[in-house]
């Protein structure tokens, strides 16, 4: 019973926050504050007239695809290789491939900053998110996918070969088709890390903003605020879909492979 | 039979680790051969040199007279059905079945008709519309032999194909692996570490220990005439005796601990005998108890009962012999009027040095 109350205060710790933007969303009063005065729309009904947000999704939107891109091939070649049999350093190799997960971003932001103008003399722009948005994303999607490669039975790769398939017509035909849940699990992991980035966007953004950084700049005018709740509360929308998503593919992975589910990210 | 399968001085290496050691070996076409060994002893990674899947790091595997050092597993003519099976889990039985048929550039109709074929003679006619994942551990075993033999490999290699089955189903798999062989006339090669599988159903039996072939034979002649104590003992049970060989020749003179002298066949010793301290081997069947009744044995000697396990139909007795510190492992048959003794009885053991083999 102690057990039960102790379980619904520590879920009430760690959702309250997010529950009150659906509230201040839909508040008709421009101050956050209780009693609440109102149902109204017009929150996202400016939101839909912001042009400079609709830039920043843009933006977003544009990065998050490709970083979901980026990270998941290269996951999917670092996975490959770390369900290949043994070859020379192999684990120290998928150590440090880890290690962008518990790395400060501040760190990466900043070391990235340097590199990109001091050291190799870019311009900062989309580019430059995208690449730091892989090196964080890569390691969710090597952890996804090694699931993914590892419990696959190596004689399926043996069996296409013996049966007159090619290396690569044998991946083509088998491994990929059974691996393609946790594919789609890492896009969909990588893509939601990637949208809602804040502090390394906020040091290699260029010009044009990615959403977290307009969100955090629109949060200087206090009369903007019920905006940024309405645009919370969509982003916590999807990003709970996409994460929802993303874990029927990994256990219809598992499934697939006929393995028991050792538990994921979710 | 002509040779298909020819191995000479093949030898694998992991690393510091020798895996396979100065194995030379010819297997005829048609032939069910068996490799047999403990876990380890490289059996398994013989069949996959044969398969391609490793190559050998010295020696020379020929197929159908042709050189194997360097071809892809997906160009020699030799299919596999795997331990684990390694059916296809996102196709259907049929789709899993007419896998390799993809560039054999046949039509539709026809593969269907390969496919009806194969399923048809492993039993599972009108299972091509199933999934995978929704068949038992028979009948995946079952799609693996469709699948590795509808292409009508010149051989076709088992890796342990029924050590995931229960009992019966192994049983009734190990007759059923024996009628399609024959039917099929394909060279069949199979890995098992169980000695009864392999006896039941191989023409020949190479037995491996730590990557060497100790002795290739027929199962009768495995069984009855080893060549090593080691096999001896791998093969069925055994009772090992203390001897000493005084003299060869064609027939040979030694003294068994426990038995006194005796004079046995040159061939009773396969691999073979030299004079000094050496071991004699007797099976368990080939001892028997002495019963009130029974024809009068040519040779007896007294003991004890020392251990009595009742099977039904068999009673397993240990009993002790003057002269020999391990107990006797003697296998009776149940018959009507024989009673089963009771530990501590003294008895007498008959026995036949026709039945010693010098190991």
């Amino acid at each position: 019973m102690s057990l039960r109350i102790y379980a619904f205060a520590y879920l009430i710790f760690l959702y309250a926050p997010i529950l009150l933007l659906p509230l201040f969303a839909f508040n008709d009063a421009t101050v956050i504050a209780f009693p609440l005065s109102g149902f109204t729309t017009d929150w996202f009904a400016r939101l839909a007239e912001t042009r400079a947000l609709h830039d920043a999704v843009r933006n977003s939107l544009f990065i998050a695809v490709m970083t979901a891109l980026f990270s998941t091939i290269l996951g999917v070649c670092a996975a490959r290789a770390g369900a290949m049999s043994h070859f020379p350093g192999k684990r120290g190799i998928m150590g440090l491939i880890m290690i962008p997960l518990v790395l400060p971003e501040i760190i990466v932001a900043v070391a990235l900053l340097v590199v990109m103008v001091q050291v190799l003399g870019l311009g900062l722009s989309n580019w430059t998110i995208i690449f730091a948005h892989t090196l964080i994303c890569t390691p969710f999607s090597v952890a996804i996918l090694n699931g993914a490669f590892q419990n696959l039975d190596p004689a399926m790769e043996e069996a296409a070969l013996d049966l007159g398939e090619t290396r690569w017509s044998a991946f083509r035909l088998v491994i990929l088709p059974l691996v393609t849940p946790g594919i789609v699990s890492s896009l969909l992991i990588s893509f939601t890390i990637s949208l809602d980035e804040f502090i390394i966007a906020f040091f290699l953004t260029g010009a044009n903003p990615t959403m977290p950084v307009y969100i955090w700049s629109l949060l200087r005018f206090p009369a903007s605020v019920p905006v940024v709740m309405a645009l919370g509360t969509i982003l916590v929308a999807l990003s709970v879909l996409l994460l929802t998503i993303a874990e029927i593919f990994r256990r219809r992975g598992l499934a697939r492979a006929g393995v028991k589910d050792t538990g994921g990210f979710l | 039979m002509s040779t298909l399968i020819s191995l000479r001085g093949v030898q694998k290496y992991y690393g510091d680790y020798h895996a396979l050691r100065d194995v030379d070996l010819d297997i005829a076409g048609g032939e069910f051969f068996s490799l047999l060994g403990p876990s380890g002893c490289g059996k398994t990674t013989l069949l996959r040199t044969i398969a391609g899947f490793e190559d050998v790091s010295e020696g020379t595997v020929m197929l159908a007279g042709k050189e194997m050092r360097g071809v892809a597993p997906n160009l020699r003519p030799t299919n596999m059905v795997f331990q684990s099976y390694a059916i296809f889990p996102h196709l259907s039985v049929a789709e899993n079945v007419a896998f390799g048929l993809r560039r054999s550039g046949k039509s539709r109709d026809e593969k269907a008709r390969m496919v009806d074929e194969a399923l048809d003679m492993v039993g599972l006619a009108g299972y091509g519309a199933r999934r995978a994942h929704a068949l038992s551990g028979g009948q995946r075993q079952r799609v693996a032999l469709a699948r590795a033999l509808i292409l009508k490999p010149k051989v076709l290699l088992l890796d342990e194909p029924l050590s995931a089955l229960d009992r019966k189903m192994r049983e009734q798999m190990q007759v059923e692996l024996i009628k399609l062989q024959r039917n099929v006339g394909i060279t069949f090669i199979l890995v098992t570490h169980d000695q009864e599988e392999a006896l039941v159903m191989s023409d020949r039996i190479a037995v491996m220990f730590e990557g060497r072939i100790a002795q290739v034979d027929d199962p009768e002649t495995l069984y009855r005439r080893p060549r090593s104590r080691q096999v001896a003992s791998f093969i069925g049970k055994m009772n090992f005796l203390d001897a000493t060989v005084k003299s060869t020749g064609p027939r040979i003179a030694l003294v068994v601990a426990g038995l006194g002298p005796v004079e046995i066949d040159a061939e009773q010793a396969p691999g073979g005998a030299t004079p000094g301290d050496t071991s004699v081997g007797i099976r368990p069947e080939m001892l028997s108890l002495v019963f009130e009744g029974d024809a009068p044995p040519r040779k007896i000697v007294s003991a004890t009962v020392d251990e009595v396990v009742y099977y039904g139909d068999m009673t397993y007795y240990d009993v002790r012999i003057a002269g020999v510190a391990a107990p006797l492992n003697i296998a009776m048959k149940n018959i009507i009027g024989r009673p089963v003794l009771e530990v501590g009885a003294p008895t007498q053991v008959a026995w036949d040095e026709r039945a010693l083999v010098l190991v």
